[in-house]
């Protein structure tokens, strides 16, 4: 090809300069970018492949379907709880499982604390760097970055001149002693770095303030889970008893461990009001002429919608964070959307090396096939063992395509934050308008990088709002005599169909999960997951539509082509999650990406 | 952020922080044998209320607040240092590597050493540490166990890890019998149970990613990777301890 338009509107022109971004590290080494510019250094052409196959489906063959949440919650170093939920779901719903209220709102604020968590730790520690620049900051006036730090948040304590200049004198040390710590290695030079000194110090403070804070979220899920990381879960509600009179922890949750709860819920709201928040819409402020990225979340978008409000009730109505699909970005139009139908979600493989026995035909996820096929196009550079340029005519990705309706689309906070104001979701519409307000800026600046970015922090801002719902609720709800937490009815395997299918979903921090299964003989037939990278870092499919990723680094201008920082920053924004497997510790350290130029 | 803490030697000081962390990922075959090392001990040994044994899993910046809190520090993990398969290796204070980086593409990538790093760099860096590690033999068995080479390297690893602590005056006790698994994931934490319940290979693919499998840079082996360049990780310790004495407060 030289110039080609694919159905989805994008013209893709493979002629100019190559820039291969691959972290080929051995130990997590699953993504692979490759873009071509043209002279001006546009992006014209953007290439995403998966590296790695997760394989997690073929491992469960045969196992006992109640014991799946344990091994799906290995498949992630992050969103451990996320896979977990979703599978005692797809349980639940294959043996009509229904699980007492307690144990939803227990589900509901663990995954709503994973929510915050998540995107809390997501900008700080991996997407700051992309906007912030920490050796700029060695050049601020600690009584200016005091001023802004009041300025743009009266209500954190900690702003005094003193406290910025101590920061700073850290800072100074690592880069005086020739190291710059974790923040080493950047493109501190360059002029993709828009902010002035005192933000950039601001930023780097709460870098560390973040770092601090994030323990106490972890808390939440160690006080339902019995522990921490890899919690406790259930199929039929959650392994935890209350027992508010018990003391310590063999009596199960009583009022000291739901008190500690409840503080720190309030905690996580005034540090994502009076922190993240403030601190996203001052950085968006300097880049507000930054509008790349946008993809595809300007024309389709889905979520399956989560945190149901009344137990056992999936349908659109009762689920707080909102479901729809929008198509070719008509925002007048939600579109309904049901994980059942075969006609709607459907995974292909033209550009996946993976084996169908006819490829020109998706498969819905109850009856999808996972065999491997690893084969390079003829066009490919290099060898099977080190692929220079992969060739994106041919299959390219160990990530299928997944299409609903045939559509590619973009999931996550974005997606989520689109539709919910399509719907005139209050409480979305509100927080939407107060960051459109405050920027100055039209509803269309939500389609971009940085949109995808604040849609992140505004929904830790909801996630923690409705934590304390939930807490709420559950709180009267036992107080009104209800203390069960569990429903073992149909647990004892005898008492199941001899055939069953279902599916199980929630929105994880990055997006639209679901987990489908068949269980045959009281053993797992088949079990399939589409994962939110599924959808976003989708390669091609049979008609040449492109995915999320590909479409987000359409057009974008790279400042300097050996330094692409503007890629990092609009991968970086998805929060890409692709199986966290292994990690070795080695004697020389790890080399974590390489960018080829070519 | 940092804090000035009695010494581990101090007589008077209250009792150290112990943490025993288990790494790896249990469905990797050897890459499990941290994780198992910790179920191990769990099961077989007493030990006082300031010592805590973690499963930490495939965690990593997660795990960072339980770094910080430690004051000694033990961690099992499969370790690649182009030894010998099945060989057991102790490394222990500055000599255990930690890195870092921003070039990241997923914020999965966040290796243990990183969480060392972030560690260091709030100034709650343990002051005991031993890694006490296996070079494994088999990783690319995917939902496979430890090799039974590895296997027979968790006594002797606890063994290790018991005697150091015994040094730093804190003591372990075996059990007659060891305690259950925990019952609700044992299908996973339960070595044997996850070894009898594998599906078998005609049913179920054992083999990762081909490239993967082929490519030199994924084999399993001494692979030196130059710090200078593109390589983005660092070393953080000296100049952080003078740090440290001057901003103590």
């Amino acid at each position: 090809m030289s110039v080609q338009q694919t159905p989805n509107g994008f013209s893709l022109d493979d002629s100019g300069q190559r820039v291969v971004v691959d972290p080929v590290t051995r130990i997590e080494g699953h993504m692979r970018c490759e873009v071509n510019v043209d002279e001006n250094n546009i992006i014209r052409n953007a290439v995403s492949t998966g590296t790695m196959w997760r394989g997690l489906e073929v491992i469960l063959r045969g196992r006992d379907p109640r014991d799946a949440w344990a091994f799906t919650q290995r498949i992630c170093g992050v969103c451990t709880g996320t896979h977990a939920l979703t599978s005692v779901r797809a349980v639940e719903d294959a043996l009509n499982i229904q699980i007492p209220e307690n144990a939803n709102s227990i589900r509901n604020i663990m995954q709503l604390a994973l929510q915050a968590h998540d995107h809390l730790v997501h900008f700080y520690h991996l997407h700051a760097l992309d906007w912030v620049n920490p050796v700029n900051a060695l050049k601020a006036d600690p009584k200016a970055t005091s001023e802004l730090q009041q300025k743009v948040s009266p209500h954190h304590p900690l702003s005094s001149p003193g406290y910025f200049r101590d920061i700073q004198n850290r800072l100074k040390k690592f880069v005086e002693s020739g190291q710059l710590g974790p923040f080493k290695n950047g493109y501190w030079t360059n002029p993709a770095y828009l902010l002035p000194p005192e933000a950039d110090l601001m930023a780097v403070t709460h870098y560390l303030e973040a770092l601090d804070f994030q323990k106490e979220i972890s808390k939440i899920r160690a006080i339902f889970g019995g522990k921490d990381p890899h919690p406790n879960w259930l199929v039929g509600g959650v392994p935890c008893a209350i027992n508010l009179d018990g003391v310590g922890s063999v009596g199960g949750l009583n009022m000291v461990n739901l008190n500690q709860v409840s503080a720190i819920i309030d905690q996580v709201r005034d540090f994502v009001n009076h922190v993240y928040v403030p601190d996203l819409l001052a950085i968006a402020g300097f880049y507000k002429g930054w509008t790349y990225g946008g993809g595809l979340a300007s024309m389709n978008v889905l979520s399956y919608g989560d945190i149901p409000d009344r137990a056992n009730d999936y349908s659109t109505e009762n689920l707080m964070m909102p479901r729809g699909a929008i198509i070719n970005g008509n925002l007048k139009q939600v579109h309904e959307v049901d994980l059942r139908d075969p006609e709607e979600i459907q995974e292909f493989v033209p550009h996946s090396w993976y084996k169908y026995p006819d490829e020109s035909k998706g498969l819905h996820p109850w009856d999808g096939i996972t065999e491997a096929d690893f084969q390079l196009g003829a066009k490919t550079k290099g060898t099977k063992t080190d692929i220079r340029e992969i060739d994106e005519s041919a299959k390219y990705s160990w990530i299928k395509a997944p299409r609903w309706r045939g559509h590619a689309m973009e999931v996550g906070p974005l997606s989520r934050y689109i539709i919910g104001y399509a719907k005139g979701d209050k409480e979305i519409t509100e927080q939407i308008n107060f960051v459109l307000k405050t920027l100055d800026l039209p509803v269309t600046a939500l389609f971009s990088t940085l949109g995808r970015t604040a849609a992140r922090g505004l929904e830790a801002q909801w996630a923690a709002d409705k934590m304390r719902y939930f807490m709420d609720k559950m709180m009267a709800n036992i107080k009104a005599g209800d203390s069960s937490t569990a429903n073992v009815e149909s647990w004892d395997p005898e008492t199941w169909p001899a055939e069953t299918k279902g599916v199980g979903f929630t929105e994880a921090p990055r997006g639209a999960l679901g987990h489908w299964i068949r269980i045959k003989d009281t053993r797992i037939a088949n079990y399939q997951c589409v994962v939110p990278t599924t959808w976003n870092g989708s390669p091609r499919d049979q008609q040449g539509n492109i995915g999320a990723f590909e479409a987000s680094l359409m057009n974008t201008k790279v400042e300097r082509a050996e330094e692409p920082v503007e890629i990092l920053r609009t991968l970086h924004s998805f929060d890409p999650c692709l199986a966290c497997s292994t990690h070795v510790m080695s004697e020389d350290g790890q080399e974590l990406a390489k960018v080829k130029v070519r | 952020m940092s804090s000035t803490r009695p010494s581990v030697n101090d007589v008077n000081r209250p009792q150290p922080n112990v943490l025993i962390l288990g790494i790896g990922n249990l469905l990797w075959a050897d890459e499990g044998f941290g994780v198992r090392a910790v179920e191990t001990l769990q099961q077989w040994y007493r030990y006082p209320d300031h010592v805590r044994v973690m499963d930490g899993g495939t965690q990593g910046v997660y795990l960072v607040q339980e770094v910080r809190e430690a004051d000694i520090l033990i961690v099992f993990d499969a370790i690649d240092y182009g030894l010998s398969p099945g060989t057991l290796k102790l490394i222990e204070g500055e000599a255990v590597p930690k890195y870092l980086g921003v070039k990241k593409i997923s914020l999965h990538q966040t290796g243990f050493q990183e969480v060392l790093a972030l560690a260091e760099m709030m100034g709650d860096y343990p002051e005991k540490l031993l890694l006490i590690g296996v070079q494994p033999v088999e990783i690319e068995d995917f939902g496979g166990s430890l090799h039974p080479k590895v296997k027979t390297k968790i006594g002797p690893a606890i063994e290790q890890a018991i005697a150091f602590l015994s040094e730093q005056g804190v003591v372990m006790s075996r059990r007659e019998k060891p305690m259950t698994s925990d019952i609700l994931s044992s299908a996973i934490s339960d070595m044997t149970r996850y070894e009898h319940e594998r599906p078998p290979p005609e049913q179920a693919c054992r083999l990762g990613d081909e490239r993967v499998l082929l490519s030199g840079d994924y084999q399993v082996g001494h692979r030196p990777v130059s710090l200078e360049g593109s390589a983005m990780s660092v070393g953080l310790d000296q100049h952080l301890n003078k740090y440290r004495s001057q901003s103590g407060s």
